[in-house]
């Protein structure tokens, strides 16, 4: 078996996967927030008043980076149930189930931000148009995935079951991200896009693109942090798990004593 | 048509659930009373005006079938899965899918066609007009089939649970959204005058990757949710 | 400072909105620490049932 092979047998293992992720959590947390903390000064201090929108749209720093991170979310879970259906590995179906309720926040950010920001612009704070319909069809979609995961009681039944939910909603996140250009729609179109030029100038666009980073790398943390989690209810009954439940009530000993 | 051979196998499996059926005939009133109901309860939610239900009257008929339709899903595998019946068709040599295909099938002619043909009463109780009707039958006769199909996807990850109906509901949502644009899209765009055919078409293509892809879903998810 | 929440006035829509984002994602840090903390009670009384029960671990 050649290193790289062996390397990914050994992340996948149940044990090691949660001292890594362990070891990774805290410090993509910190990242995470100093960035965001960056990119918020730069959105809501540094960058000039919009000429149309005055200053209303520095919403657009949390809209749109929440946005984006519920389809990233969900494009991840999709590969790793479809990895969990496939090849049954444990540690697919439990990064697909943590990234679940991950996404699901920041979708339900995208439609309560977009709709208070859509108050004062549009006039109203709700519209079914292609964009915000395909939006709040993702937030069923992943209540739904989430839903089904725990109404059954065998946990890698449970994940293979909202695995395969999953990758059947997997149709709804191109209409998402098409339906702009689709459909006439209230909402605007693609200002920042990969290739071509953006729309939107210099000091406007590095606080988006910084939140943008910044919320990938929470997107990591939290789903680390909620693998673990994962683990070690499914792990329940090892002896690699027993032993972090004991250390664990070991510490709580130590701390209430002192 | 030879006992053991697949084609014996699928008809053996319609004959069988056309017989269930027939000796509970009386349960298949139930998808028609729920969806009577749900549109007689609109005048009297906003006022008999003729005019403000004829706005909403393609629409409501729409959704008063799709829920009619969701209430029955529950059946389509219920029955089955409480006699172990389900399980040997799950084991049985015979394709799945095809099975399921079946009796998918038989569900819609003995839950969804009935509905199909109260549905001029329906719209004939919220005054849709004349004109738009065979619009609407066409669009239901398209999305009904599409829904069962898509619906038993669904039923086939719950199968077996006790209290499943606000799961199902949840999870058919999203996937059932589409149908709905579509299919009242098209019956308001001839109510407006406007072109209704290409919703029809897109309907039309739907129900023919369901046809195709749906049962071998529902087969992948039975085999998930029973093993 | 007064300008600062004001903003421009929009600023009863902007800071909900960045209340909401702050507010959300907390909840998405804390709420896996409270599970683990049950999760891991949890497989302490299953240990402490076996071993009470005196069957091998």
């Amino acid at each position: 078996m050649n290193a790289l092979t062996l390397w990914f047998h050994k992340i996948g293992s149940p044990p090691t996967f949660y001292r890594i992720a362990g070891a990774f959590a805290p410090w993509l947390f910190g990242v995470a927030l100093v960035l965001g903390a960056i990119a918020l000064y730069g959105g809501l201090v540094m960058a000039p008043r919009d000429y149309q929108q005055g200053d209303a749209y520095r919403i657009i720093f949390v809209h749109v980076p929440c946005a984006w991170m519920g389809l990233f979310a969900y494009a991840f879970m999709a590969v790793n149930a479809f990895i969990a259906l496939v090849w049954r590995i444990k540690l697919s179906e439990i990064l697909a189930m943590a990234s679940a309720p991950v996404g699901a926040a920041f979708t339900f950010v995208t439609l309560v931000t977009g709709s208070i920001w859509g108050k004062p612009m549009w006039g109203t704070w709700w519209t079914w148009d292609a964009r915000l319909t395909s939006e709040l069809v993702l937030l069923f979609l992943y209540l739904g995935v989430i839903g089904l995961y725990h109404a059954i009681e065998d946990r890698r039944q449970a994940a293979r079951a909202a695995s395969f939910l999953a990758l059947i909603g997997i149709v709804n996140v191109p209409i998402v991200h098409f339906s702009v250009n689709w459909w006439n729609t209230l909402h605007q179109g693609q200002t920042v896009r990969l290739m071509g030029e953006s729309h939107i100038t210099g000091a406007m666009v590095w606080p988006l693109l910084l939140m943008a980073l910044a919320t990938h790398i929470w997107f990591f943390a939290s789903v680390f942090a909620r693998s673990r989690v994962g683990l070690l209810e499914l792990e329940g009954g090892k002896d690699w798990a027993r032993e972090v439940a004991l250390a664990d009530a070991g510490d709580a000993m130590v701390t209430s004593h002192v | 048509m030879k006992p053991g051979s697949t084609f014996g196998a699928c008809a053996a499996l319609v004959r069988r659930d056309l017989t269930l059926i027939w000796r509970r005939r009386g349960d298949a009133l139930n998808p028609i009373l729920f969806a009577l109901i749900v549109v007689a309860l609109f005048p009297f939610a906003l006022g008999p005006e003729p005019d403000n239900l004829r706005r909403i009257a393609a629409g409501v008929v729409f959704v008063a079938l799709l829920l009619s339709g969701l209430l029955a899903l529950d059946t389509l595998f219920r029955g089955d899965y409480e006699d172990g019946s389900l399980e040997q068709l799950v084991l049985s040599p015979h394709p799945l899918a095809l099975l399921l295909a079946c009796k998918i099938a038989v569900h819609w002619l003995t839950t969804a066609l009935p509905l199909l043909l109260v549905a001029p009463l329906l719209a004939e109780m919220l005054n849709l007009p004349h004109a738009v009707l065979p619009v609407l039958l066409a669009a239901l006769a398209l999305a009904t089939p599409l829904l069962s199909l898509i619906g038993a996807v669904c039923v086939a990850l719950t199968v077996g649970m006790r209290r499943s109906g606000m799961l199902l509901a949840l999870l058919v949502l999203p996937l059932y959204v589409p149908v709905l644009i579509f299919g009242a899209g098209a019956c308001n765009a001839a109510q407006a005058g406007l072109a209704f055919l290409a919703p029809l078409l897109w309907l039309g293509a739907g129900l023919v990757l369901a046809i195709v892809l749906a049962p071998l879903a529902c087969a992948a998810a039975l085999k998930i949710s029973l093993s | 400072m007064s300008d600062f929440l004001a903003m421009g006035g929009y600023g009863s829509y902007i800071w909900p909105a960045y209340a909401v984002f702050v507010v959300v994602l907390a909840i998405d840090a804390i709420a896996p620490r409270l599970r683990r903390k049950h999760v891991l009670a949890e497989i302490r009384g299953k240990l402490k049932r076996r071993q009470a029960r005196g069957a091998t671990p």
